[in-house]
């Protein structure tokens, strides 16, 4: 019998038993990312067309810490790093380090919407809510739907650690965790936009 | 009797077998990825840069560093190019409704250009 080569360390493609001869789960995560850049998409355009159209209230040159949001970048590429060594430590069977990637990435990711919150918070207390004006009402949905979407990815990261200490996150679910990854990898490349377009292009 | 290998599809899966990079080669892509960082926050501190000139430098730093993370990161350069085609029609559908979008609301319109100069 032809063996499937699941779990194969080093290996991309695992070999699995469906019709088209790639994991279902990996194949829907795909989906579901290709439908999120449809969501980014709306809400990214939607921003560039009412960033500069505010009658009054605080407009962006006068809110934005580049310094500031410049860190919390680093600290999301950062994130990305040990994601993707969480996922190889995990294709070589070291559950040990798994482990401490999967949470120094769900730590990274804390750390973020920390930043996130402080900069809202901080935008709030110069004057622009979220009807402040129409660039104040873009910015915080566009924003703030990342942040839900960094939240999630750290909910799923401390699934993948509590099933983990159950013994239940071996190298033969190296591809539940690889998916997790997919995410959290989206997210990061969803920031790298935001960041460009919404921070560093006046 | 029934094999995997008659549910395999007739295009071979690209990455099986391949080699995914090793932990040091990401933290190498992880370098290369913080040095484009620091360029762009670099672009920051230019004071006479134009809208014009920081677009013309920052979106192909931005393509390049999102090239990167989904070629390397997420697997796509090693992984089978049906993911790759699925990722890439979501993104193209996207970028052209909303360039759609943009263009209906005269973004790109030489009145909107001017507010932005």
């Amino acid at each position: 019998m032809t063996d499937t080569a699941l779990g194969t360390p080093g290996a991309a493609d695992h070999g699995h038993a469906t019709s088209t001869g790639i994991s279902n789960t990996k194949l829907a995560m795909w989906v579901y990312l290709g439908s999120d850049c449809l969501l980014f998409g709306s809400l990214i355009s939607t921003y560039l067309l009412l960033r500069h159209r505010s009658v009054g209230g605080p407009t962006p040159e006068e809110l934005f810490d580049i310094p500031f949001t410049s860190v919390s970048t680093f600290v999301l590429l950062m994130s990305s790093l040990t994601m993707v060594l969480a996922v190889s430590s995990l294709m070589r069977g070291d559950v040990r380090l798994n482990r401490i990637w999967l949470g120094t990435t769900a730590m990274l990711g804390a750390v973020f919407i920390g930043g996130q919150v402080y900069e809202f918070t901080t935008f709030y207390r110069e004057g622009l809510g979220y009807t402040t004006n129409i660039f104040g009402s873009a910015f915080y949905t566009l924003t703030a739907f990342h942040g839900v979407h960094v939240s999630v990815g750290i909910v799923m990261l401390m699934s993948m650690l509590v099933m983990s200490f159950r013994g239940n996150l071996g190298p033969e679910r190296s591809e539940t965790v690889e998916t997790i990854g997919l995410y959290w990898h989206f997210v990061d490349i969803v920031w790298i936009i935001i960041f460009t377009v919404v921070y560093l292009i006046p | 009797m029934t094999t995997i290998t008659d549910n395999e599809p007739a295009e071979a899966p690209v990455g099986h077998g391949h080699d995914l990079p090793s932990d040091a080669q990401y933290v190498k892509i992880t370098l290369i990825l913080a040095f484009i960082t620091v360029l762009e926050v670099g672009t920051y501190f230019i004071e006479e840069a134009t809208t014009t000139l920081l677009v013309g430098i920052l979106v192909p730093m931005m393509i390049v560093k999102f090239l990167i993370v989904a070629g390397y990161f997420m697997h796509l350069k090693y992984d089978n190019p049906i993911f790759r085609r699925v990722f890439l029609f979501g993104l193209f559908l996207s970028v052209v409704v909303f360039g759609v979008m943009l263009t209906t609301f005269g973004f790109f319109s030489s009145d909107f250009l001017q507010i932005l100069r």
